[in-house]
């Protein structure tokens, strides 16, 4: 495999993509909201339970690529537990990490570097971005379905 | 170029394609998404910068020596296109963006002067979207009503159900000639002649038909019949709108503007004859020009050798496909053309499209425009293999090297 692509699927993407966490239905949730990428008829619902301003709990249920169903897993893991403004500006860092000419510096640690592969992807980057999006949506009321388009 | 004795000359015709000498990511490229958008040949590359360097101005409206070559060339694509369909008269040549423009300009033109209230519209799941939208629009309108013929596990139009859904309230029928998502052949001409029983209008989407089978309008009775230059080795942006003279004649303009009048004044405006009258405003000129002559580079080689060509291809890859694990392949009716959609059990197609893409294959992932076509197969999407007249096996032997690498990756 060349290096690239295997920058893309690395084991983690993999693994969460064949078991992720967090995946289904969240009775108890506050906030949802629906995605789509009309493109590719991909669709994700996030869920999201508030107590107060932490996040309490947060799952999904995607039909999906690997990129987007390893992203929303992860996205559920690392959100758990922070609060709405920390969240916020992990779905900004993830999107400079991905996007942005001149993204920021990585720690070895950082829960978002499985991801940072799909920089080379252009194609793909709103596979990966596309469950952001949606959780974002549903702190801001998740009224409309987010669309990639 | 003719093919006269022995083999079809693949490598001769894979010359008159420049792109295909281009490289991917570092791999020789291996282009099977044909169904999207076929590759030009030279001829037509070079018809286009011939065009403006030599022959361009605005047509059918100077008197001036350029405007004569322009207009004269223009003309000549529509004679080409004549004989390419056996069009009984070149006035039943509309050139229009696109088939989808082609299908809005019937549903809206033909439609709103036909339909009324509890009309029937039949479509079959099999259809792309633009040949869904736009009778839904003028359903919409009119207070017709739209009635799908359902497929087979195979993919199938389902003859027995279609003549079911046909009554004498069926005033349109309007069907793809062969499936882009499946590749299924559609029994044409039983589903005309049976339409004509009952007095219904028949419109085919062709986009998928003209590049790899020999078609006649005359032969089929077909009323309307649509297709895409950039599918047939031509430009983007010019299409074909073939109709019966006596039906094209009777309908309102699609669009107003100039070219399509005969007179001008604020009291009345008279339309231009056929086809000017749905010819509005100036067309893509080069562009038709060079579809005609992607049409001569076509019917040199002939159909009867290309559409062999492909159909092998199609054999070979269906077979060394099916024998792999782990691959479901949607549709499998008897009668298919040039399409090979697949899915890899576990791994979504845009991920074997990616992959694909760095060992240099180009295929289409998704859901091709043709949603319902999903939905009854219950998938979000499919990897679609479509070949050309210039495809290989040895490009088949690489979409199955490709496979077999997702299935590594994903294992």
């Amino acid at each position: 495999m060349s290096t690239d692509l295997r920058d893309l699927y690395q084991e983690i993407i993999l693994d969460h993509s064949r078991k992720p966490h967090n995946s289904g239905h969240l009775d108890e949730a506050t906030c949802e909201a629906q995605g789509n990428n009309p493109l590719c008829g991909d669709r994700i619902s996030v869920y999201v339970k508030l107590d107060g301003d932490r996040i309490q709990d947060a799952m999904f249920e995607a039909r999906g690529c690997a990129i987007s169903v390893a992203s929303a897993s992860m996205m559920t893991d690392m959100i758990k537990g922070m609060t709405v403004d920390d969240a916020k500006a992990a779905h900004a860092r993830f999107l400079e990490l991905i996007t942005d000419d001149d993204p920021p510096q990585l720690a070895d640690d950082d829960q978002l570097a499985a991801l940072i592969g799909v920089r080379d992807f252009p194609t793909r980057i709103k596979c990966a971005t596309l469950p952001w999006q949606t959780f974002s949506a549903a702190l801001d009321g998740g009224a409309d379905e987010v669309t990639t388009e | 170029m003719n093919v006269i004795n022995g083999g079809y000359p693949i490598d001769e015709i894979r010359k008159d394609f420049p792109i295909l000498s281009e490289q991917v990511h570092g791999k020789p490229l291996v282009y099977l998404d044909n169904g999207a958008s076929a590759h030009k040949p030279s001829t037509v590359i070079e018809q286009i910068k011939r065009t403006y360097e030599t022959g361009y101005a605005n047509v059918h409206r100077g008197v001036h020596h350029l405007s004569q070559i322009a207009t004269d060339a223009m003309e000549n694509a529509r004679r080409k296109t004549q004989d390419l369909l056996n069009a009984a008269d070149e006035k039943e040549i509309i050139f229009v963006r696109g088939a989808t423009e082609g299908i809005n300009l019937v549903a809206s033109s033909w439609g709103r002067a036909n339909l009324k209230e509890g009309d029937e519209i039949i479509l079959s799941v099999l259809e792309h979207h633009s040949n869904i939208v736009p009778w839904q629009i003028v359903a919409e309108q009119t207070g017709a009503i739209v009635k799908v013929v359902p497929i087979g596990d195979d993919g199938t139009f389902l003859m027995e159900d279609y003549k079911k859904l046909l009554s004498d309230r069926t005033k349109m029928v309007a069907v793809t000639h062969v499936s882009n998502a499946l590749g299924t052949v559609v029994p044409v001409t039983d589903v005309i002649r049976l339409a004509h029983e009952q007095g219904a209008v028949v419109l085919l989407d062709g986009c998928q038909a003209v590049p790899h089978i020999s078609v006649d309008v005359q032969a089929l009775d077909v009323d309307f019949y649509v297709f895409s230059g950039h599918k047939l080795y031509g430009p983007s942006g010019i299409g074909i709108l073939y109709g019966k003279e006596a039906l094209l004649e009777l309908m309102p303009p699609y669009q107003g503007g100039g070219e399509m009048i005969d007179r001008v004044t604020f009291e009345k405006t008279t339309y231009a004859e056929l086809p000017f009258k749905f010819e509005a405003g100036t067309p893509h000129i080069a562009g038709i020009i060079a579809l005609g002559s992607a049409i001569d580079y076509v019917t040199g080689i002939g159909f009867d050798a290309i559409t062999a060509h492909e159909h092998d291809l199609l054999e070979y890859a269906t077979e060394r496909l099916q024998s792999m694990n782990t691959i479901d392949i949607l549709g499998t009716a008897p009668e298919k053309a040039a399409i090979l959609s697949f899915n890899i059990e576990d791994v979504h197609p845009h991920d074997v499209g990616t992959i694909l893409d760095h060992s240099g294959i180009a295929v289409r992932t998704g859901h091709h425009c043709a949603q319902p076509v999903m939905d009854r197969f219950d998938v979000a999407a499919t990897v679609r293999a479509s070949f050309g007249l210039y495809n290989t096996h040895d490009e088949v032997d690489a979409l199955i090297e490709g496979v077999r690498k997702v299935q590594e990756i994903f294992a």
